[in-house]
């Protein structure tokens, strides 16, 4: 095979998972303790979170200086990559399931609770009729309105697409080694995405202050909250990512053919932004 | 040529010693051998949950122990057993022989190894906490549907944390198989070489990485219905209850056959070897197993069978169900196959791959008749379809865990286990298994439903065996705890081919396997 | 000494005597199906539970012929093909025929079964046509039946004596109970040879209403309803149980259908409207058809009229004597009616210790509010709060709700000193 020339590195130890091990369970423990109102879940929670995140920094300082010492080889290389991949399609499924629970509530219950099920319909429910969006059955004189589609997240998709343009040219040059423009590049997608997620979080405040639509808004809140506030999280895990590299770029880590860390990064956002398309057709759109 | 550099202050042969060696570790064997221990014991916890079920149902009337504390029993003895034996089991599996398998000098990513191992213990610390907390544990059955499962009292979000914790872990370990799988191999190794527990696990991996964040995303929604006010399983606000249960069985239904996979693949050596006679029908085996992996996913539905789906989905499920058989049915029928006109010898290994064929068959088939929709609404939620999945999960899947134990134990130590002492192990198992589950059919088909912590009259007979098969079985277990123990601390030196037929590179090593193996690639030809 | 007392008094000297007359003037008949060392599926009661049986042992007997091939098939080359015999391993290891053999029969097997299969679940499926409709809401822990064309509706939970021989250390031995769990208060009355749809939903979390004769269970959802229909061919006494997990009595809320023939169903349902016209919610209706079952509870129950399944005995017994006389109750009389009512009916829920259960069931002990505002917790009692499991007791007696509410309020150190008495709960009602 290709790797015959090449060593392999095993790193023999590494102390950073065991680590942060204690930082999750506190993390975790104590977030359950604050949600079943104890006083000392939250304090509990930031250790742990502080644990996890100086764990998280410290394995990848480790790696970033593994490979600076051109430890890694083409195979590593192709380990970092299928995994990176393979954990990308984990996120994929992850979002799958809410996506799931959108289909189901307005392909399926909605119809059936809205009269398409006439026993449900007529002995539960008082025949109410119901169409998308709403807030079910049991929430009829809630008054809310929905999200949408064409200001805000009509900017925002062009916002989120741009930064995808912005990134691929980042990429371009960063293999004809333009490190300037890479730079440039990287800025301005982080950026965008710092734009997006104020625009978002704009998006949040109206939606809550004007509109009436929350978390607790039945279904329609329900999916919207949760599909947009992941999708969101992953924004802002990926904008601090492409931030790092950026900062790596400066530092002057990467070569026009070795530079996994910035291909890592630019595969997340890519997934970030197509995640973002499924939700404005099916979230704001349809 | 090729070769491994290590951090370099350590020796290359020798493994670091003190805990911090184990805590440490990024070598694959070390972890292997990790997950397996940390599997063994959580099969006696939730062992002694079975023990405990199985008391209170000794005779009717509560005898034992209070409904709730029994409903939670039921569940933790089902989470543990799952996510704490048998998929840590199997991974531990993985972790050791597929390196040495495939001609790889340790695992793709050895440090995210260590992390996946080591957030199985954070996960279980939590979930087993819930026990100590007011309201107790998890009590809703381990598919935690809601609205039932919101009654939860504070081990609720211990409960969903835990299971996020250990979907993260299961989630790195198979990414990490699936990269070693892909990127590792010695030359000459092709895909269609690899020996069939490595294709096993590679499609097993492809399934947990596509179903474990689909039961992160389930329990989420549980935990923000709870705390936050959304409206997923909750009609009123325009969602279903149901909804939860198809997003749990698009997980669930996957679940059940990355349980089963791996299991396949291990009988898939150990028949071959004792037969001494070539594994019939390799590539079909791995078509069969890539089939049954796809047809996983569209068959959720026959958990549901009761709750109202419209015909065409009852009909498409059924239909669906039913076709898994097919391709079961060819790896079954390969493996009759490749002990015809063998030259059979029946040490322990092989006794319990012999007996996983023919009772994962009485399971297969009793899947199959719960496949059928309209019979399954009488079957359903009863003893028959616990009947049913302790077939393909016992004498299934943890017969096949025996049966790789004894098949490798003299490779990890390097002496022989006692033969002896397997063979009662074997012949006490198989026969209480049957005892202990057979009858269960019998019940379920009389009309007792599953989850009860008490019974009619009419069970008592039937349940008494049951629950003496169930001692018996549990008992037999210390024989094989004792095995081990023993064998890890001397007995004859065992060969570094071991058994007679084996073939495969981990049969090339010194047994014990050194500390780092095939740091130069093998050729395999 | 009143009439209850007298036929209680009378059922117990004459009781095996009865037994014997009742066996044989049974007009419906117990099932014979449930019995011990039970083997099988039942062939049932209606069209569907007969086709859906044959179905099962159509299925059955094929696979227990492959399961058999596969065994002997094994076990033959164990004997045939064991080294110490001096088998000589042969090396062949493909044969893409025999393959596509092995890969091509199952499936034509499975084409065989689909047919049939598929037959029975259209004709499962289809609720398009009905004479009459059950409305079935399942609670934790009992059921609810509504017959919606004819105005009588009724709550049906776990008969008395097996509620009594259900706890740890009981009073009575579960062994000595007839149809132990699997007997209720008040059955569910049905015609036979009329095809009766079902309409099956849950108030509070997911139940299963299954009856093994009638051919089928079907999931009881919160907030929706799912449609199930059957055609009862023979009168007789079904019984069957909730069969999805409902929490921490699951085990305990069995179901009873007695199936009349048309004209006994109609002087039941006679009946039901001369006793309660209403149909009001609670009020306890239902209890004579089960005394042409025969059974010894169900014919006290007959005669008693309302299922008293609250208090023991001689605790009743106290209580009526003293309401009897329009007296008040001793505050020791009223506890320990109070504990007997709250074993039995509350403890499910929120505990023996008071302590409740989880986030949903709510704690009695050191609860303020019951300790503080007498008003309150007797409305909260008598009525319930709607939407959650905590449903209205107000179909208890004057008696039991009063020495209920004089327990909760001072057990447990609640020691709120108040204390309830029959009368106040009649000037409540
Ligand atoms: C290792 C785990 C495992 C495996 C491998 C299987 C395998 C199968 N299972 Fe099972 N199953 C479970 C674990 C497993 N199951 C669990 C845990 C549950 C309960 C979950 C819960 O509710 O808690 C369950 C429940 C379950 C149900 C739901 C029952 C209910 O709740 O009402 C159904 C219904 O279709 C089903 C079907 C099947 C089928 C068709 C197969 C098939 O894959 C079997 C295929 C094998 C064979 C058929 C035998 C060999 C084949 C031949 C010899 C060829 C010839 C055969 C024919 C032509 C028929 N299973
Ligand atoms: C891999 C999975 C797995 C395994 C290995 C087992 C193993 C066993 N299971 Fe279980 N089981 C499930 C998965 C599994 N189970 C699932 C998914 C459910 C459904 C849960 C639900 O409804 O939600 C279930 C439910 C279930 C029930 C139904 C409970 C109910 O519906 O209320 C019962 C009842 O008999 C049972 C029994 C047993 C027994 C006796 C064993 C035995 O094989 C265990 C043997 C092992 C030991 C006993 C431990 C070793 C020995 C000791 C600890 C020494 C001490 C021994 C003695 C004192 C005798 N299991
Ligand atoms: C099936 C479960 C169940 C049973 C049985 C039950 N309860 Fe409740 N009970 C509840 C639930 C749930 C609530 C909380 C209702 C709410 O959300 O306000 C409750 C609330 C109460 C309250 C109000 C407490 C508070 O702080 O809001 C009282 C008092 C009470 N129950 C008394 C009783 C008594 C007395 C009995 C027996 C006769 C009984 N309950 C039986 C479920 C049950
Ligand atoms: Cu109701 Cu189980
Ligand atoms: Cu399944």
């Amino acid at each position: 095979m290709s790797q015959a020339n090449d060593v392999y590195y095993v790193p023999h130890e590494s102390r950073w998972p065991v680590y942060g091990i204690p930082g999750m369970v506190l993390l975790a423990g104590g977030f359950s303790i604050y949600l079943n109102g104890g006083s000392w879940g939250m304090p509990m929670m930031v250790i742990g979170a502080v644990i996890t995140l100086l764990m998280t920094v410290m394995w990848f300082r480790d790696v970033v200086n593994e490979s600076l010492a051109h430890k890694y080889n083409a195979q590593v290389d192709r380990s970092f990559r299928q995994g990176m991949a393979w954990f990308i399609f984990s996120e994929v499924m992850f979002f799958g399931a809410f996506f799931g629970a959108l289909f189901y509530a307005r392909v399926f219950s909605i119809p059936w609770l809205g009269g398409e099920d006439p026993a449900t319909s007529r002995f539960l429910w008082d025949s109410v009729v119901l169409s998308w969006p709403t807030a079910g059955p049991g929430f009829l004189d809630l008054e809310f309105q929905p999200m949408g589609a064409w200001a805000l997240p009509t900017i925002n998709t062009l916002i989120l697409l741009t930064s995808g343009v912005t990134l691929t040219i980042a990429h371009h040059a960063m293999k004809e080694n333009h490190r300037s423009k890479v730079i440039w590049g990287l800025a301005a997608t982080v950026l965008l995405g710092a734009i997006f997620m104020s625009v978002q979080s704009y998006e949040y405040v109206h939606a809550y202050q004007d509109l009436n639509l929350r978390m607790d808004t039945g279904i329609y809140g329900s999916t919207f909250f949760m599909l947009t506030g992941f999708h969101g999280v992953h924004v802002t895990i990926g904008a601090i990512a492409l931030f790092v590299i950026l900062i790596r770029v400066i530092k002057g880590h990467f070569t026009a053919d070795d530079h996994f860390g910035f291909e890592a990064a630019a595969w997340y956002w890519h997934f970030v932004d197509v995640v973002w398309l499924g939700l404005y057709v099916f979230v704001y759109l349809i | 040529m090729s070769s491994t550099t290590h951090d370099a202050h350590h020796d290359h042969h020798a493994p670091p010693k003190g805990i911090t060696r184990w805590l440490f570790t990024t070598n694959h064997k070390d972890l292997g051998i990790l997950y397996m221990v940390f599997a063994l014991i959580m099969f006696f916890v939730g062992g002694a949950m079975a023990m405990i079920i199985r008391v209170e149902l000794f005779q009717p009337g509560l005898t034992l122990v209070d409904p709730h504390f029994f409903n939670q029993m039921t569940t933790m003895h089902a989470l543990v057993m799952i996510f704490g034996a048998l998929m840590p089991a199997f991974t531990g599996l993985a972790n050791w022989l597929i390196p040495v398998q495939i001609g790889a000098p340790d695992m793709a990513l050895p440090r995210i190894n260590n992390w996946a191992f080591w957030l199985l213990p954070a996960g279980f610390t939590l979930l087993l906490l819930t026990l100590f907390l007011p309201g107790g544990a998890p009590a809703g059955g381990w598919t935690m549907y809601p609205p039932l499962i919101l009654q939860l009292g504070d081990a609720f979000p211990f409960l969903i944390f835990a299971v996020h914790i250990l979907g993260i872990s299961s989630i790195m370990g198979s990414i990490n198989i699936a990269a070693t799988i892909l990127n590792m191999r010695a030359p000459g190794m092709t895909l269609m070489k690899m020996p069939l527990f490595v294709w096993a696990w590679l499609i097993t991996a492809f399934l947990i990485v596509a179903v474990m964040p689909v039961l992160a995303g389930a329990v989420t929604m549980l935990l923000t219905d709870q705390y936050f006010g959304t409206s997923f399983f909750n009609a009123a606000g325009g969602g279903d209850p149901v909804m939860f249960q198809h997003i749990f069985w698009f997980f669930g239904h996957p679940e059940v056959y990355i349980l089963i996979l791996p299991a396949f693949g291990i009988v898939s050596a150990i028949i071959p070897t004792f037969a001494r006679k070539p594994l019939f029908g390799y590539s079909s085996m791995v078509y069969a197993t890539a089939s049954i992996a796809f047809l996983s996913f569209i068959v959720w539905g026959h958990h549901m069978f009761s709750v109202g789906m419209p015909l065409a989905g009852q009909l498409f499920f059924m239909y669906a169900t039913m076709l898994v058989a097919v391709p079961t049915g060819v790896k079954i029928f390969n493996w009759m196959a490749t002990m015809w006109q063998g030259s059979m010898t029946f040490e322990t290994p092989m006794l319990f791959a012999i007996a996983f064929v023919i009772l994962f068959t009485i399971g297969g088939l009793s899947g199959v008749m719960l496949a059928l929709a309209p019979v399954d609404l009488q079957y359903h939620d009863t003893y028959f379809v616990v009947a049913h999945f302790h077939y393909v999960l016992v004498s299934g899947a943890i017969f096949s865990v025996f049966a790789a134990v004894y098949f490798w134990l003299p490779k990890w130590t390097g002496n022989m286990y006692d033969e002896r002492l397997g063979k009662w192990h074997f012949w006490l198992s198989t026969i209480s298994v049957n005892v202990l589950f057979f009858p269960q059919h019998f019940l379920g088909l009389a009309g007792m439903p599953r989850r009860i912590p008490d019974y009619a009259l009419q069970f008592a007979e039937f349940n008494m065996i049951s629950s003496i098969g169930g001692f018996v079985f549990g008992l037999s277990q210390l024989i094989f705890l004792w095995v081990i123990i023993k064998c890890v601390r001397g007995g004859e030196k065992a060969s570094d081919q071991v058994w007679e037929g084996a073939k495969g590179l981990e049969w090339t090593l010194p047994s014990p396997a050194p500390y780092h193996t095939f740091e130069r690639p093998p050729v395999v030809k | 000494m009143n009439l209850k007392k007298l036929t209680r008094v009378l059922a117990a000297v004459g009781g095996p005597g009865l037994l014997l007359f009742s066996a044989s003037a049974l007009a419906v008949p117990e099932s014979d199906w449930r019995r011990p060392w039970g083997l099988n599926l039942p062939q049932g009661v209606t069209s569907l539970s007969e086709q859906v049986y044959n179905l099962h042992m159509l299925v059955f007997y094929i696979s227990l012929a492959i399961g058999l091939f596969v065994t002997v098939g094994v076990l033959y080359s164990v004997v045939k093909f064991r080294k110490s015999a001096g088998a000589v391993p042969a090396q062949w290891h493909h044969s893409t025929t025999v393959e596509i053999i092995w890969t091509v029969i199952p499936f034509l097997i499975l084409l065989f079964i689909a047919i049939p299969a598929t037959q029975t679940m259209i004709k499962i499926d289809d609720t398009s046509e009905y004479d009459m409709t059950v409305k079935v809401t399942g609670y934790q822990w009992m059921w609810e039946y509504e017959y919606l064309d004819e105005d009588i509706q009724f709550f049906s939970r776990l008969d008395r004596d097996s509620d009594r021989a259900r706890r740890r250390n009981p009073e009575i031995r579960p062994q000595d109970v007839e149809h132990y769990l699997l007997n209720v208060d008040n059955p569910l009355v049905v015609p036979v040879n009329t095809r009766i749809r079902f309409l099956l939903t849950a108030n509070d979390v997911i139940h299963a209403w299954w009856v093994p004769e009638l051919g089928w269970k079907k999931d009881a959802i919160p907030g929706f309803i799912n449609e199930a229909w059957a055609e009862i061919r023979e009168p007789g006494v079904y019984r069957g149980q909730c069969a999805e997990l409902c929490g921490r009595d699951h085990a305990f809320m069995p179901i009873v259908v007695v199936a009349l023939e048309q004209e006994d169903y109609e002087a039941w349902v006679a009946e039901q409207r001369g006793d309660n016209g209403t149909g009001e919610l609670g009020e306890p209706v239902g209890a004579q058809p089960a005394a042409e079952a025969g059974t010894p509870e169900q014919r006290e129950a007959m005669v008693e009229g309302a299922p008293d399944t609250a208090a023991d005995d001689a605790d009743t017994d106290v209580a009526e004597d003293a309401a009897g006389n329009g007296e008040d109750m001793s505050t020791d009389d009223l506890m320990a009616v109070g504990r007997q009512v709250y074993d039995s009916q509350c403890i499910a829920c929120h505990q023996a210790t008071g302590q409740g259960l989880g986030a949903a069931f709510p704690a009695l002990a050191g609860n303020e509010r019951v300790i503080e505002d007498r008003d309150w917790v007797k409305d909260v009692v008598m009525n319930g709060v709607p939407g959650t499991a905590m449903q209205a007791y107000a179909r208890l007696s004057d008696e039991d709700l009063a020495g209920l509410l004089t327990y909760i309020t001072n057990a447990w150190d609640n020691d709120s000193g108040e204390v309830f008495q029959p009368a106040d709960i009649q000037a409540a009602r």
